[in-house]
């Protein structure tokens, strides 16, 4: 698929935006995923030992 | 390094501002474990063989290195953008930790506080008020919320650090770091090497926050929202107010005051919360109905309110005013400690939620401060007006366990109170919460006198973005 291949330009920068909308997708996935994944750990972690305060 | 100037983290059109709070939240998470240094307390006062006030002392340099540097430092903040800043901040972090780890293996203890107690303190300021002024530029329609998300990672940290260092510490030790140990105290080479881990690990997070922090474009504002279909407020200003003015003004004073009699108030119950459940619910044998381990949950329950506090709280103040959540902050902190002191001897139920309400309302005010400045001085050096209202926390993490202590000591010795010997402590806390409702309500909109002239607007604009 030549790039300068005239008919075939709008599919590929059509592809190549979808590209870009991935990698954004990927990018906020990624970030949440850094602070939220330890926090829910944490937030676990301390509601287990928090279930012995009304045993 | 011209990667970290301000100019090179201008967001190019069509950025998702939505990465901009876990670019922040890297941060936060990090320097919150400030809040997790009781995991190698005992350890580290048996590794010295010092007392726990020797020990402790660190944790107070910290605080108030954090509030210094973010006062003397926030107008460079404020003029470096986020990203530089950031970077700072995580090198004194990490370096922090690096250099408190060279303290412990050499048990040389003044190392230790010059490492996690100066250079950490320093790092601790600076990471603080770093994304603040940033994230409520790309959150103009909801700043409460923005940096109460951002605020909320600060209260959880310790809620990551305190599990993942007591793990770390047990594998160290060469135990089964699933294991229960409830009376195993780590050595202190252990708490060496968990220094010289989270110090490497923290600054490696903290860079995910300075790679992908970005300012907005000058002009930029989100999708559909207009800022002059916004609702008015007298006490929203539409001026800005330089750094410098804002502290000659009354209403910064009075936003001062109140948070730091809130913090002093809150210190209370969080210094003492293991030690005061068990206090309450003790019989006429001598004998604690909560035992030490139900008491760490308590302790762990408060650490999630003082999240939880920063990210509704502030939310809310989106809603219903800074003003009117302040007002509820210290006016019913103080009802709440009324109840607590005079009933919450009676229900195990009435004490824990009382508590966890009165240090969500701690941590809301943390939280809601910096949209409550950006409402009184506009954005402008709201990052640097921030840095100049933490002295208030530095000054409440003194007066809070010095007024705490002080009033328990004439009461009698630990593990031998019970309720009732908490009322001049608790009643003490009432009255300061009255104070700062009172000052609450004399927050008045900033006088026009004030302002920045808009053409020093416009050149400051023009040069930094």
């Amino acid at each position: 698929m030549s790039q300068n291949s005239g008919n075939l330009e709008p599919i590929d920068a059509a592809g190549a935006h979808d590209v870009q909308v991935d990698r954004a997708v990927l990018r906020l996935v990624f970030g949440w995923a850094l602070v939220g994944v330890p926090l829910g750990y944490g937030v676990i972690t301390t509601l287990s030992r928090v279930a012995q305060l009304f045993n | 390094m011209k990667w970290l100037e301000r100019s090179r983290s201008i967001a190019a059109p069509g950025f998702n501002r939505w990465l901009i709070p876990p670019a922040a939240l890297a941060v936060h998470l990090c320097i919150g474990q400030a809040y997790a240094t009781s995991v190698y307390k005992s350890s580290l006062i048996g590794h010295f063989e010092v007392s726990q006030t020797a020990i402790g002392i660190i944790f107070s340099i910290a605080i108030v290195m954090l509030g210094l540097s973010a006062a003397i430092m926030g107008t460079w903040v404020e003029r470096s953008g986020p990203r530089k800043s950031m970077f700072v901040a995580a090198s004194f972090w990490g370096a922090g930790f690096l250099v408190g780890a060279a303290g412990i293996f050499t048990e040389q203890l003044w190392l230790l506080y010059l490492g996690y107690g100066v250079i950490g303190g320093i790092g601790l300021g600076i990471g603080y008020i770093s994304p603040v002024s940033t994230l409520m530029k790309w959150f103009p329609d909801r700043p409460g919320m923005a940096t109460g998300m951002a605020i909320m990672g600060f209260g959880g940290g310790a809620l990551i650090a305190s599990p993942l260092s007591t793990a770390l510490l047990k594998r160290f030790d060469g135990f089964d770091p699933l294991s229960d140990g409830s009376d195993w105290i780590a050595s202190g080479s252990s708490v060496g090497k968990l220094f010289i881990t989270l110090g490497v690990l923290y600054f490696a997070v903290m860079m995910y926050g300075v790679l992908n922090i970005r300012v907005p474009a000058p002009g930029w504002k989100p999708r559909g929202w207009d800022s002059t279909k916004v609702k008015s407020s007298a006490m929203v200003t539409t001026g800005q107010v330089s750094a410098a003015n804002a502290i000659k003004t009354k209403s910064f004073w009075l936003v001062w005051t109140a948070l730091f009699l809130n913090v002093t108030a809150g210190i209370g119950i969080l210094e003492q919360a293991s030690p005061m459940i068990q206090d309450f619910f003790r019989g006429a044998d001598g004998n604690s109905a909560v035992n030490a381990a139900v008491a760490a949950g308590f302790v762990g329950l408060l650490s999630i309110g003082n999240m939880a506090g920063r990210f509704i709280w502030s939310s809310t103040s989106d809603v219903i005013g800074r003003k009117r959540i302040y007002m509820l902050y210290l006016g019913g902190g103080a009802v709440f400690y009324v109840v607590l002191a005079l009933f919450g001897g009676s229900s195990m139920l009435l004490f824990v939620m009382m508590a966890v309400v009165i240090i969500s309302f701690y941590g809301g005010s943390f939280a809601t401060a910096p949209a409550y400045l950006k409402d009184l001085f506009g954005t402008f050096q709201v990052g640097a007006i921030h840095g100049r209202l933490l002295t208030a926390w530095s000054a409440a993490g003194i007066a809070g366990p010095l007024i705490v202590n002080g009033l328990l000591d004439a009461q009698g010795k630990p593990g031998t109170m019970v309720a009732h010997n908490y009322l001049p402590v608790l009643l003490t806390m009432v009255v300061l919460l009255v104070i700062g409702f009172l000052a609450t309500t004399q927050i008045r909109a900033v006088d026009t006198k004030f302002h920045e002239p808009e053409a020093d607007l416009a050149d400051s604009t023009s040069k930094g973005a």
